[in-house]
């Protein structure tokens, strides 16, 4: 990935070589994501979640999104799902360096820190054996 | 607690009414809604109502008058009508009073919703990546659905071409003319698997529903459905829910089970005792999982609904039998009640060329929305 760009949010996912999403546990073990902000997010332990997960469901994103949706200008269709990880939580993410057609319940997804314009980055998943050198 | 009645109902055209404002509409319904009921403005003793986008409803009391009527604001999402619906039924069971409106309306702008992160208490990051859209949530969750269950593609598409055809027989659709299933298939995808034409837009109108106690309806001899349950449920934990940046990966149920669940309860009837319902179609997935979450079929069992015209006018249980969302448009404060004014409207047999075929005696509906809240009025004769 490009080092130059910045996170969309801080304090996502974990900073270094293999970044991973950061939830938050409660005493019950019960985990979050995103860490709440305020009150809420109070007392809870701040863990990094499973890179890879298995997909949950998916669609394609066709047409351009009204603000607060900050995309880049020139709006290319972009494909989002549900990622089931083992903590027993499912994530909503966006999905990468694959087609709407070869996405199907239950491939096994990893973990992936993508461009979202030319300054920003987001987290993403990808199918796992779609490890052709996108974005990383 | 003694029974309250529908002794009224008024509606204001949905679509689009240039120049009009979402107020303006709730006035014209409630004006319609009291001619219905034979009464006059000063005879309304409460009143209860909203909008999302287009003010608040006691402002009303300007046009209608000012008669000193106690006027409760609601502002519920897509629950607002059955908000308004079950505080106006509950100040007519207290004893309160004998006469009460519940009034929503509605007036928002082209194209999708775009929801603000913080009202939902939601990150802004959520928002900025595109997540954050109630097409996406409907689309993934009929995406999962389907494979689950089985469902085609060809009976998603099967649901809006109904929901077109009663559309074009109901004077206040806004969607008038029937499509034919290959154009709403071939359509524009909105969010894999759904087109434009599966689709509900954001719209406008506005319903107004004249409440009674039965003290007042024998009085008035009027031509009364009685409201035999209204309930409204809040999500469980570990639904899947719109504007959901993560969910528990345990099934924990959902809103609409829940108030259906109660719903039936307190009418003392089950779903098989059910004549006529309009269920949130605000696309045409969601009409065939609402069907199963509201105890209709089984999981799976809507592919032969929709293939054998079960849910048509002339079938077993006619469903949106005004064309719905889909074919009405979706304002969010005036949804509730228009389903609501569609069931009475099919009681009374007035529904004309869209009238059920079954002469229904039982009546059911069923409203959705954000962040996970279900609205279920279940009407009898």
């Amino acid at each position: 990935m490009n080092a130059s760009l910045k996170p969309i949010a801080p304090g996502l996912w974990s900073e270094g070589s293999n970044p991973q999403l950061l939830g938050g546990r409660n005493s019950e073990g019960k985990i979050f994501f995103p860490i709440p902000e305020g009150d809420a997010g109070k007392g809870l332990e701040i863990i990094k979640l499973s890179s890879k997960g298995t997909l949950w469901s998916f669609t394609r994103q066709d047409f351009q999104p009204k603000p607060p949706y900050d995309g880049p200008e020139e709006f290319v269709p972009f494909l989002l799902g549900y990622i089931e990880l083992p903590e027993k939580i499912i994530i909503e993410s966006h999905i990468v360096d694959t087609t709407l057609e070869e996405l199907q319940l239950g491939i096994e997804m990893e973990f992936v820190i993508t461009p979202f314009d030319n300054t920003r980055s987001t987290f993403a998943y990808r199918p796992l054996k779609s490890n052709n050198g996108g974005s990383v | 607690m003694s029974d309250v009645y529908i002794i009224g109902a008024g509606i204001h055209q949905f679509g689009r009414t240039e120049g009009r404002s979402g107020r303006d509409q709730g006035v014209f319904a409630v004006r319609e809604a009291l001619k219905d009921a034979g009464l006059e403005w000063p005879d309304v003793q409460f009143a209860c109502g909203g909008s999302h986008a287009a003010g608040n409803a006691d402002i009303m009391i300007n046009d209608l008058g000012l008669t000193g009527v106690p006027f409760v604001n609601v502002f519920n999402g897509c629950a607002t009508g059955g908000s308004a619906l079950s505080t106006a039924r509950a100040a007519i069971a207290s004893g309160e009073c004998d006469i009460a409106m519940a009034v929503g309306f509605d007036k928002h702008p082209r194209g999708a919703f775009n929801a603000d992160p913080k009202a939902y208490g939601l990150p802004e990051w959520y928002g900025q990546t595109g997540m954050m859209l109630t097409t996406q949530f409907f689309a993934l969750k009929i995406q999962r659905y389907m494979r689950l269950h089985g469902i085609s593609r060809k009976t998603l598409g099967k649901v809006a071409e109904k929901s077109f055809r009663n559309g074009e027989k109901a004077d206040h659709a806004w969607r008038r003319s029937p499509i034919d299933l290959d154009t709403i298939l071939n359509s524009d995808v909105i969010n894999d698997p759904l087109t434009k034409y599966m689709f509900c837009a954001p719209g406008e109108g506005g319903v107004a529903l004249i409440l009674a106690s039965e003290k007042k309806v024998r009085e008035l001899g009027s031509d009364a459905v009685k409201i035999a349950s209204v309930v409204i449920r809040s999500r469980p934990p570990g639904s899947f829910e719109v504007f959901a940046p993560a969910l528990d990966a345990v099934d924990g149920g959902k809103p609409t089970i829940l108030a259906s669940k109660a719903a039936y309860e307190r009418a003392g009837i089950g779903p098989e005792d059910i004549d006529v319902a309009q269920l949130q179609d605000t696309e045409s997935g969601a009409e065939i999982m609402h069907m199963a979450e509201n105890g209709i079929c089984k999981d799976g069992d809507q592919e032969q609904w929709l293939a054998e015209g079960r849910t048509e006018l002339d079938g077993a249980l006619p469903i949106n039998t005004d064309g719905g969302c889909i074919a009405c448009g979706e304002p969010i404060g005036a949804t509730g009640l228009r389903q609501v004014y569609e069931n009475v409207t099919q009681l009374r047999g007035r529904g004309g060329a869209r009238q059920a075929q079954n002469n229904p005696k039982t009546a059911y509906s069923h409203v959705y929305g954000a962040p996970g809240l279900s609205g279920i009025a279940i009407l009898e004769t």
